[in-house]
């Protein structure tokens, strides 16, 4: 009993400080995007509250929180006060399965740093990506708005359609590594990162990743010019900030998957584990960001044209020919 | 092939392009801190000026007014005893205003000028009326020299027709046939 | 303690499957039937098959239900008559559905983290998972693929344009 309890116990721990970490890193990479951009722009970004804004995300926050909760009418009440949450929820959960550094002993004993290596946790990761779909489209049909059903709809046939191919893109990652569990997948790339060994994988891994995020040029979902703010147009307050927060702790979320699949997740010379982690992390957020900042959007038939015509298919034959090259030199 | 390249290369060019410009110098100016100045010809916070005498510009002739869109400007007209025309009021309401410059094209006697004074936003729209004592200054605006009544109008500088480039006023009784 | 998680799940897969039928709003119903896909996958992870019980996630309650919701948005149904009752009584079955699952996922992950020692009779890792199902049942496998490419160009048949007439047959 008390080895369950023990167990339990760091189990909360680190769920506590994950959630404290990863939520106070979306906050701020809330703000480092809106700078980012502001530079890549030639303005400054927020630059007011506290020394170079630092305090702009407890601001915002704050003014979220003390905003009115509207819910309008004719919504489907009790779906459209909870599509957020979901947004926020299956964006967390995510977390669970996320090997941030290798095993460490704490007062004797061995703690793995995450939360929970399930066996199968590429699969949990793709469930969890495929259940996000949920939050952006209760939440858009609940509104009663025409801009936010559209904006679901996009949201449901673009998250589908990209699904398939960062499923199969992972698909080459999993048959080198021999496993579903993340941890495996890391450990396989101590001498290696699997980017360079799988450039092409990688590269269809990162569209079909940046597709998923909902952000440009990706971002149909949301098109402010096209659909107001697509799915979340009738939200206010705190609920859309829970959207808004969902979308950058997914961001996280996939760029640690980028860097657990493709970077080698922790592995890296001199300096501890866990910064080489959030170092990749934060540089494939950084990615997102630079993006964001240089592409404009896609049109929607050019965006299922790609994913299907172009990213599914190659997908595919990658899966096909990776597979076939490693039982070749296996011998069979 | 050729196209695959173009496209390649105008995927990936853009992303150097943004890229370098996080290393220039950004082109805002602080606001508060920094102010830009403002061209003398800039359209903001309107006054009544006076004439190198210093008496009122103003004529009360409502031309402002009605060439004003959107009906921001109202007055009262009165006459002193010598038969000189000023407003007994003169009321701008700043919150409508679209400082548009109309008012001063319209005006005669050049009272009503536009200045480059901008800050004069406010948390209460009252104080965004401006009455005859707020906007009238002692100065002539752009034209120091012009004085309407030096030129045109009744006798109020020198006796009519008195001015240099005015005729003496025709005696009707004399045009008889 | 899983005997007792087995029948919590099954009671609430068959209620949320029960309120699935019987909600007149077709959005209402495809939630409840993803709580039913839900306590479906837990029961399969609790009896020793973590990979069917992600394929269950992933592909009914990811894929299959959001493709239904997709549908039913580009159709707009309208629900037919809202019925009449008390706010909480309609909000109760989604909260203790919700409550549970997710009471029942953390009890799991708290006492088995790794998911490795099971009650289960008997525990199919992915990698045994994949040998049975492509060793021994590699014909079936086949077979069964072989029909989904069947549909699949049968599919593309069907939806195929006339070039000639260049209309949609
Ligand atoms: S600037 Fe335009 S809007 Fe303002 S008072 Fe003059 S005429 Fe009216
Ligand atoms: S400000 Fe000028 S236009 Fe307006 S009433 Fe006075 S003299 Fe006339």
């Amino acid at each position: 009993m008390n080895d369950i309890l023990i167990t339990l116990l760091i189990i909360i721990i680190k769920l506590g400080l994950i959630f404290a970490v990863v939520l106070t890193m979306a906050a701020y990479l809330v703000l480092a995007e809106r700078k980012i951009l502001a530079r890549m722009q030639l303005r400054y970004g927020p630059n007011r509250v506290g020394p170079f804004g630092m305090f702009q995300p407890v601001a915002d926050l704050i003014k979220m929180l003390t905003k009115e909760d509207v819910c309008p009418a004719g919504a489907d009440k009790y779906l459209f006060l909870f599509a957020p949450g979901l947004a926020a929820v299956t964006a967390l959960m995510s977390l669970a399965v996320v090997p941030f550094g290798p095993t460490i002993e704490i007062f004797g004993q061995q703690v793995p740093q995450v939360v929970c290596d399930l066996n199968i946790g590429v699969l949990y990761f793709l469930g969890l990506s495929s259940l996000a779909v949920y939050g952006i489209a209760l939440g858009g049909w609940a509104s009663n708005s025409k801009y936010a059903l559209l904006a679901s709809i996009r949201g449901l046939a673009q998250l589908i359609s990209y699904e398939l191919s960062m499923g199969l893109a992972v698909v080459p990652i999993i048959m080198a590594a021999r496993s579903f569990s993340l941890t495996d997948i890391v450990m396989a790339q101590e001498s290696l990162p699997f980017v360079l060994i799988y450039p092409e994988t990688f590269l269809i891994f990162f569209v079909s990743v940046a597709a998923e995020s909902k952000r440009i040029p990706f971002d149909l979902p949301e098109a402010e010019n096209e659909l107001v703010a697509g799915f979340h147009t009738e939200y206010s307050g705190m609920r859309f900030g829970l959207f808004f927060v969902g979308e950058y702790i997914n961001m996280i979320i996939l760029g640690s998957m980028t860097t657990i699949f493709f970077l080698g997740g922790w592995h890296g010379p001199l300096l501890p584990p866990i910064f080489w982690f959030l170092f990749k992390v934060l540089g494939v957020a950084f990615v997102f960001i630079w993006m964001r900042g240089t592409m404009p959007r896609f049109r929607y038939d050019q965006l299922m044209h790609f994913g299907w015509k172009v990213l599914m298919p190659i997908a595919l034959l990658d899966v096909v020919v990776r597979g076939g090259f490693m039982v070749w030199s296996l011998g069979g | 092939m050729r196209d695959l390249w173009r496209d390649i290369k105008g995927t990936l060019e853009p992303f150097w392009v943004t890229l370098s410009y996080i290393f220039k110098k950004p082109v805002t100016i602080q606001y508060p801190e920094q102010k830009r100045t403002p061209y003398s010809r800039y359209r903001a916070r309107i006054v009544l000026t006076r004439d190198p005498d210093g008496g009122e510009r103003c004529v009360a002739c409502y031309l402002c007014s009605a060439a004003c869109p959107v009906d921001c400007i109202s007055m009262q007209a009165a006459e002193d005893e010598n038969g000189r025309r000023y407003a007994a009021w003169f009321r701008i309401n700043f919150s409508r205003c679209i400082f548009c410059g109309l008012c001063a094209e319209a005006c005669p006697t050049m009272a009503i000028q536009m200045t480059p004074d901008y800050e004069i936003c406010n948390r209460d729209l009252l104080n965004l009326v401006h009455e005859k004592e707020d906007l009238l200054i002692d100065d002539g605006g752009k034209d120091n020299e012009y004085n309407f009544y030096r030129h045109a109008g009744i006798g109020v500088v020198n006796p009519r027709g008195g001015n240099e480039d005015e005729t003496e006023p025709e005696d009707v009784k004399s045009l008889l046939p | 303690m899983a005997t007792v998680l087995f029948y919590i799940l099954s009671a609430i897969a068959l209620t949320a499957t029960l309120l699935c039928v019987t909600r007149r709003n077709p959005v209402h119903a495809i939630i409840y039937l993803v709580h039913a896909f839900f306590a479906l996958a837990l029961l399969f992870y609790v009896l020793g098959a973590p990979l069917v019980a992600a394929w269950e996630v992933i592909i009914y309650a990811g894929a299959i239900m959001v493709l239904f919701m997709f549908i039913i948005m580009m159709l707009e149904l309208a629900p037919s008559q809202e019925l009449q009752g008390l706010v909480w009584s309609r909000l109760l079955p989604v909260v203790l559905l919700s409550l549970t699952v997710l009471g029942a996922t953390f009890a799991i992950i708290a006492f088995d983290p790794g998911g490795v020692d099971g009650i289960p009779v008997y525990f199919a890792t992915p990698r045994d998972f994949g040998y049975t199902l492509f060793k021994e049942y590699a014909l079936a496998v086949e077979v069964v693929s072989f029909q989904l490419l069947f549909a699949a160009v049968g599919g593309y048949y069907v939806g195929r344009t006339d070039k000639k007439k260049g209309g949609r047959k």
